[in-house]
Formats: C-alpha cells, sequence, structure tokens
C-alpha cells in the first residue's frame, strides 16, 4: 500500500472525524471528538492497520487532547489521531487498551500525570506515582508548577 | 466444596538481582513453570517531559540525552528531528553523515554491552569478559569524535556540535577494521557454542502476532520476524544514501534476538565505513532563529527500538509539550506474552533479552516516610560525590 492507497484508506472512516490534514509529507494529523476516539483507533489499529508507537496527553487551555501516534512502517509515515476531551473538569474517554494491549500503560500514566479517567481500562492501577502521592494531584497539568 | 489453590509468588525486584536496575516482577508459578506476570516500573520516574516545558528549546537535547547514558545520541537526535521538522530546517549534508556515525557507533556498544551482559545472566562470564573488553575501543572512538565515551551532547538543533576532524578519518578507518576483526571472532564464537545454543534456543519466544500486538520495536520486532526499522522505513540522517540490509530473523526466541543485535553490529561496521569516505565537505550547523508555532515528531532507531518525540509549540521559546518514548516502553510489557509458560531459571534471561533500560542515572531525594524529614537533597548528593572523586584523587 503506498502513500495514495493509505489516504485513500483512512477516508474510509472520514464520517467520525471533523478534519484530516497532511502538513508536511508523511505526516498525518486526523481530528475527532472523545466519544468518537475508540471506534477511529479501532479502525487505525485493526482495518488500516498501522503499528501503535504511544499516545500523548496534553493538557490544553479548555479541554484535553490525546494523541495517539501510529506508524504506517511501509512508507514511513506517521499518522496522529487527536481525540478532543471538551470537558476539562472531569475528562472521561474510552479506554483502547481492551484490543490494544500496546496502549495499556500509556492510558495508565496519562491517568496518574494528568487526571483523565479511561472508561473500560482493564488494569488501572497507577503506574508512574509512589503510592503515597496524594490523590487529585496531576503532575503534568498546566497548573502544577515545578 | 471447591478447593482454591494458591498458587506461589516469587517477587524479582525491586532491585533487580542481575539488571542492578530498579524494577519489579512478581512471578506467579506453579511448580517450575509461569504461570503470570506482574510488572512495576517507574521506581526512577523524574519528570523529565515537565522540565523539558520548562527549558529552551536549545537546552532540550542535553537533558533528553540524560534519559538513558547509552542511548544518549537516539533521544536528543529524534527530539532534534521533530523541533526541526517545526521550523522546516534543511540540515546541512555533513551534519547528517556525523550523526549517523555517532549514531551507529551507539549501536555498536550498545548491542555488545548486551551480548555481555547476557552471558553474565546465563553464567557464561568469558563471554562477558570478551564483549566488554571489544567493546572499549568503540567507546574511545566516541571520546575522540565527541569528547565524551557517553552524553556525547553532540546534537544541535540544525546540525552538530563538535565536527569530525580531517586527521581523525585514517586512525577511526583503521580503528574500525580492528574493531571488526574482533566482533567477527566473537560473533562466531557467540553463534557457534552449543552451550548457548542450548540454553538460547526455543526460550522466551515472542510470536510475530505478539509482537504485532503489544507493537515491539527493535531487535525485540526484528527478532520476530518483524522487519521494521526506522533508519529504513522513515529514513533520516544519512542512511537512505548508504548501502546497508534490515537484519530480520523469524524464530522470535532469545538467541533470534542475539542474532539480530550480532548482525547489526557488522551492519553498523558497514555504513560507518561508508560514512566516513563518503563525509561530504561543507559546515556542520545552520542557524536556526526562531522556532514557529506548530508540532511535529521526530523518530530514530536507537540500539533498543524505535525512540519517539513530539514537540509541540507556540512560537515562544519553550516546548509547550514534549513526549518522549523510549524503545523499552513498549518492549517490556511483552513479557506478559513470551514469560508465560517459562521454566524459572529461563525467565531471567527472557527479561533480559528485550536490552530493558530503566533510566538508571536517577536523581533522587530520600525523605524519611514517617517524620517528613528529607534526610539526602540535591546539594548534599553533590557534595558527597564531590568529595568522593577528592578522596579518589588523593588516593593515587
Amino acid at each position: 500500500m503506498n502513500s495514495e492507497e493509505l489516504r485513500n484508506k483512512l477516508s474510509g472512516i472520514e464520517d467520525k472525524l471533523t478534519k484530516i490534514e497532511e502538513p508536511i509529507d508523511n505526516r498525518i494529523y486526523l481530528y475527532c471528538e472523545a466519544e468518537n476516539s475508540c471506534a477511529v483507533n479501532k479502525f487505525l489499529f485493526e482495518d488500516v492497520p498501522l503499528r501503535f508507537v504511544i499516545a500523548t496527553g496534553i493538557d490544553s487551555d479548555a479541554c484535553f487532547e490525546i494523541i495517539y501516534h501510529y506508524s504506517y512502517d511501509e512508507t514511513g509515515c506517521v499518522v496522529n489521531l487527536k481525540a478532543f476531551i471538551r470537558d476539562h473538569d472531569n475528562p472521561k474517554i474510552e479506554s483502547i487498551a481492551p484490543f490494544l494491549p500496546a496502549a495499556e500503560w500509556i492510558e495508565r500514566e496519562m491517568h496518574d500525570l494528568l487526571g483523565i479517567e479511561f472508561a473500560n481500562h482493564p488494569d488501572m492501577r497507577r503506574l508512574i506515582l509512589a503510592d503515597d502521592w496524594p490523590e487529585g494531584v496531576y503532575p503534568l497539568r498546566k497548573e502544577v508548577k515545578q | 466444596m471447591k478447593k482454591t489453590i494458591r498458587q506461589p509468588v516469587i517477587p524479582v525486584g525491586p532491585l533487580h538481582p542481575l539488571q542492578e536496575e530498579m524494577e519489579y516482577f512478581q512471578l506467579t508459578v506453579d511448580g517450575e513453570t509461569v504461570t503470570d506476570i506482574d510488572m512495576r516500573i517507574s521506581y526512577n520516574h523524574r519528570g523529565i517531559e515537565k522540565i523539558s516545558e520548562s527549558l529552551q528549546f536549545d537546552q532540550v537535547p542535553l537533558l533528553v540525552s540524560r534519559i538513558c547514558g547509552i542511548c544518549s545520541a537516539s533521544h536528543p537526535l529524534a527530539y532534534v528531528q521533530a523541533v526541526e521538522e517545526i521550523a522546516s530546517v534543511t540540515v546541512p549534508d555533513r551534519a547528517r553523515y556525523v550523526r549517523t556515525i555517532i549514531a551507529e557507533l551507539e549501536r555498536i556498544h550498545s548491542h555488545v554491552l548486551w551480548v555481555g551482559l547476557a552471558g553474565h545472566f546465563i553464567g557464561y562470564d568469558t563471554v562477558f569478559m570478551w564483549a566488554w573488553k571489544y567493546r572499549e575501543p568503540v567507546l574511545d572512538m566516541l571520546e575522540e569524535i565527541t569528547g565524551n565515551r557517553n552524553n556525547y551532547g553532540n546534537l544541535l538543533i540544525g546540525g552538530c556540535r563538535e565536527d569530525i576532524g580531517d586527521e581523525l578519518i585514517p586512525k577511526m578507518s583503521k580503528d574500525l577494521d580492528n574493531i571488526e576483526k574482533k566482533m567477527d571472532m566473537l560473533i562466531k564464537a557467540v553463534t557457534d557454542d552449543p552451550v548457548i545454543h542450548a540454553r538460547l534456543k526455543g526460550v522466551g519466544v515472542l510470536t510475530k502476532e505478539d509482537a504485532v500486538r503489544f507493537a515491539v520495536t527493535g531487535p525485540t520486532a526484528r527478532g520476530s520476524g518483524v522487519d521494521i526499522d526506522v533508519r529504513h522505513d522513515d529514513a533520516y540522517a544519512a542512511y537512505e544514501e548508504l548501502d546497508w540490509q534490515v537484519c530480520s530473523v523469524p524464530e522470535g526466541d532469545v538467541f533470534a534476538k542475539a542474532v539480530v543485535r550480532l548482525l547489526e553490529v557488522l551492519e553498523a561496521i558497514k555504513i560507518i565505513r561508508q560514512a566516513i569516505r563518503k563525509l561530504p565537505k561543507g559546515p556542520i550547523k545552520t542557524k536556526v532563529k526562531e522556532i514557529p508555532p506548530g508540532e511535529g515528531t521526530g523518530r530514530a532507531e536507537a540500539p533498543r527500538g524505535e525512540t519517539f518525540h513530539y514537540v509541540r509549540s507556540d512560537g515562544g521559546n519553550r516546548p509547550v509539550r514534549h513526549k518522549a518514548r523510549a524503545p523499552s516502553y513498549v518492549n517490556v510489557p511483552s513479557f506478559k506474552a513470551s514469560c508465560i509458560g517459562q521454566k524459572i531459571a529461563d525467565v531471567t534471561i527472557t527479561l533480559a533479552a528485550v536490552d530493558p533500560c530503566y533510566s538508571c542515572t536517577e536523581r533522587v531525594a530520600v525523605v524519611d516516610k514517617r517524620t517528613d524529614e528529607v534526610l539526602y537533597d540535591y546539594d548534599m548528593l553533590l557534595r558527597l560525590s564531590r568529595e568522593k572523586t577528592e578522596g579518589i584523587r588523593k588516593s593515587f
């Protein structure tokens, strides 16, 4: 599958996305809302299929963003799926770990550091923070200073 | 009444007895066979991503080279590539070649280090002593080029800090010949040894399906027949202009991973030799004035697998978000697939087979939990360290 075919394949999930961008060659950005994220991730991992690299959680001004990074190794394309969680006070999103075990740790990490809840995650214990770290303090949020 | 049988649990860690790093594995066993494994990491988490947000763009390469002492070329390389993507910087040709040479020297010394440790873990200390002896000349080469055996600090946004002087080239070629001879001998000795065959073949198999499910990278993936390699797939630095092969074998056991690493040592020597011969003339850095708003991803093939960095800029002089993913982050969870069903004695080497790296160079504060009193802080550790160095100097 070349770059053109990859683009065509990605357009198969267009109805669940809000935007598709390709700012430079081999770097594709997809945008979606939190409620569609699980379905789009499933499509990217199982149907395209792409290799899961990692996810980045970001505390933006009014919302949380999770960027799921995937790699298409035939052409070296990085596909980034941006999912927006609009409720900043109570951030919640569906877990992708049930079908993608590689995402289990990073979801636990984002839960620890940013306080994002992942529904249906198989094992939501702490990964990064120590056991005696206070509840409700999320070190990677913008309000926490060094 | 149905009786529930409690299965015995064997704790390995938090200070691993062999790998001498902070990690914790809890093996549930049935007799000698492992039936489940639970892992706990992050005893050394240093909050590098948070620190990065408080540093300027050009200070971050020095920070990320300290994520891992061994991979101290790969992390900065992935980071500067991400920033160069945001600022649309074209790196001078000579810098691309210097980056390639340093990255490949790093690969040789890291893989040889692993072979030595693997020998040590299975009780074959001769391999350990050979490997580490022949690794030294590689570290010497790195010191000649960058000034440091590790933590080279040679990468800048837009190029490299230190050039490879013309006077170094003949010596490097000669050193490479010697290193190749020794590596050739080491590789034959390891891959032909019936004891190593008996100990590593069929042990800790990670199937191709599990390699894909756990999204493993590097020699862990290539040892299971998944032939991914960022140097080839998303070519950076000078890899596209050089002739080399992606090494991949299908078996998936510990021996396969050893074979991949050893073959990669030879490929790395081949790459460095060509890069030295083709080394273009010209500058090694280009001036980058400012980083515009935007986002970029950078990848580099570290010895352990793909290192991935994501950087976002808002047009200021610091990244607003910087995500770094080391290859062990995806390789370590694959133990859930490779260790279950193994004998306890084989788990040691299986756990070592992905060449895990747990950020060993930690910065800590020791706190008494009962009184909240800080027993050792940064200044005190620094003073103790200086006193120790002074003591060593005086003893000579």
